[in-house]
């Protein structure tokens, strides 16, 4: 089973609810999709075993080849190719969204599609636990192709944990895609509910179930609470907001670690997500 | 006109609860928010919309099935597997790339316009606030970012407004990098923990990557004050000016329950702090 964890809103306890959800299932894989963000390894620490550059494709021209025709600029939806009349040909590598159809389409063969690095993905494993992490190169804007090469790596066999970039966007939507079940973690604040609505909104869409985790409990007032009830979506957990929680995560200690009795209840979650999937 | 952009890399420690505070206390600014995703600042600024616009912005690819032949030439050029077996695009997965139109031998797909959300001018009882949202699901955050802040810019201009305040969003790709150019400052909000810092360091790097000078504001540095240290040393070897400590406050949630900024809830230790972090900003600022 493939479970994502997602928010609307950023630093509700996504990469928590992540990390020990996949620490206390026998023999799990946990893939960080925050690539822009990535935190899970500082929970984790996982040994890393394996670094794999991630590219995406470009368009090289060959000026020996190019006529200069404006063909490639004209179907590129992006801009990322201006072509200067019977002079020169410019390529703007950040706005190239690899569709292919420049290369595809101009007439002298002149178009390679090269490797350009974005980022990189790292394999590993704490015990039993498998590990991927994407981590997006600085300067990049574009995220969702790398985050789609770490799920390349899922295992199918195993129970599969996604920590989700924050948003309803693009990133978010690569990163949630193709899963049976995904977590969406709040908290009980203004701010938490409007991010929530937003996110419910999103799954929605992808028609995705999905249940909610409020973190911070009790900090807030009750209207996330209501707003689940009135639109009658589960509430997997609740985790009371405590200043020990708080000071074990600035540690990147995971919360079963720091507070034992946690690792049962999280076992509960997953039983209870199993049943929801069904 | 100064613009300043309020970042943390990590979402959740604090922007939009310290750029509301920034907007009680500034006299003639313009509001941003560039939270195109996932905006919150109108819970607390509280907007009264007067001009509301469609954000227009690529395109998505629709097959005719009156004339479609299902030979398949489309699906074998798409990359972005956004059209099914049966010849259906799926709206979320299509990049609006257009090589399925142009290689369509019965002209059977037509690329439409694509609505990809709304953005707003609005008045708030601190000046006027340009905002947006994207529609839920959609690409293209980075280019209403940049038409939030040209709107901005426009709006400051003419009603004579010296400073803009943006507030940013969580992450560091394309919304933050459309939010990061052309700042005279960018603040960076940091909380006390590991991946708090791990994450500002990233945002920071790509602030110094566009050229963009950083600020940096510890909030909720009481949480744990060894990683409080680290991130002052971080600073002091990276010269990163810090511009203010925060106390964790649990009045920063109550104030935000009654939606308002702290500056407007009682006196607290969060909001003596936040005071004192802008008028030193500002007057550096002008």
């Amino acid at each position: 089973m493939v479970i994502s964890v997602a928010s609307g809103k950023g630093g509700t306890g996504k990469t928590t609810i992540a990390v020990n959800l996949a620490l206390s299932l026998p023999s799990a894989q946990l893939l960080d999709c925050d690539v822009e963000e990535p935190n899970s390894h500082i929970f984790i620490k996982p040994q890393i075993t394996e670094k794999v550059k991630a590219f995406v494709l470009v368009p090289q021209i060959d000026k020996e080849k190019c006529n200069f025709c404006g063909k490639c600029a004209e179907v590129c939806a992006y801009k990322a190719i201006a072509v200067i009349k019977n002079k020169d040909v410019l390529v703007f590598k950040e706005l190239c969204h690899s569709c292919g159809a420049c290369s595809f389409f101009c007439p002298q063969g002149a178009i390679k599609e090269v490797e350009r690095e974005i980022g990189v993905i790292e394999i590993g494993r704490k015990n039993d636990l498998e590990f991927v992490g994407g981590r997006l190169n600085i300067g990049e804007a574009i995220s969702p192709p790398l985050i789609s090469q770490v799920k390349a790596h899922i295992n199918s066999g195993k129970n599969v944990i996604i920590d989700v970039p924050p948003g309803t966007s693009c990133p978010v939507i690569e990163a949630v895609k193709g899963s049976d079940f995904c977590i969406l973690v709040t908290e009980p604040t203004p701010f938490g509910l409007n991010d929530l609505a937003l996110a419910v909104e999103m799954l929605r869409k992808l028609k995705i179930p999905f249940g909610v985790i409020i973190n911070r409990s009790e900090l807030g007032d009750n209207k996330v609470d209501e707003f689940c009830r009135q639109k009658k979506l589960p509430i997997l957990m609740q985790i009371p907001f405590k200043k020990e929680i708080a000071v074990a995560y600035s540690k990147g200690i995971p919360l079963i670690e720091g507070f034992p009795e946690y690792r049962e209840k999280f076992k509960i979650l997953y039983y209870k997500i199993k049943e929801l999937v069904k | 006109m100064k613009q300043i952009g309020i970042i943390s890399g990590k979402g959740g420690t604090g922007k939009t609860v310290i750029t509301a505070g920034f907007a009680s206390l500034a006299k003639d600014a313009v509001f941003a928010d560039c939270d195109v995703d996932a905006a919150d600042l109108h819970l607390l600024l509280k907007p009264e919309i007067i001009e509301r616009h469609k954000f227009k912005s690529g395109k998505v690819a629709e097959i005719d099935k009156k004339f479609c032949q299902r030979c398949g030439k489309c699906l074998s050029v798409c990359r972005f597997s956004a059209i099914t077996e049966d010849f259906v695009v799926d709206p979320i997965s299509c990049e609006g790339c257009c090589f399925c139109s142009y290689v369509c031998p019965a002209g059977a797909i037509r690329m439409e316009e694509k609505i990809c959300g709304e953005w707003f001018i609005s008045n708030t009882r601190f000046g006027k606030l340009i905002h947006a949202r994207l529609g839920v699901a959609e690409e293209n955050s980075g280019k209403l970012v940049s038409l939030v802040r040209e709107k901005a810019k426009q709006i400051a201009e003419k009603e004579n407004c010296s400073l803009i305040i943006i507030d940013g969003s969580p992450g560091i790709g394309c919304p933050v990098i459309a939010s990061l150019s052309g700042l005279d400052y960018a603040i960076v909000v940091v909380e006390p923990t590991l991946s708090g810092l791990h994450d500002a360091d990233r945002v920071i790097k790509v602030a110094k990557h566009f050229g963009v000078s950083v600020k940096l504001i510890i909030n909720k540095f009481n949480l744990n004050t060894e990683v409080t240290e680290r991130i002052e040393n971080y600073c002091q070897i990276n010269n990163i000016p810090i511009i203010g400590k925060i106390k964790f406050d649990e009045s920063v949630v109550k104030a935000m329950v009654e939606g308002k900024t702290i500056i407007e809830y009682q006196d607290t230790e969060a909001k003596r702090e936040v005071t004192k972090i802008w008028y030193r900003l500002e007057e550096e600022i002008t």
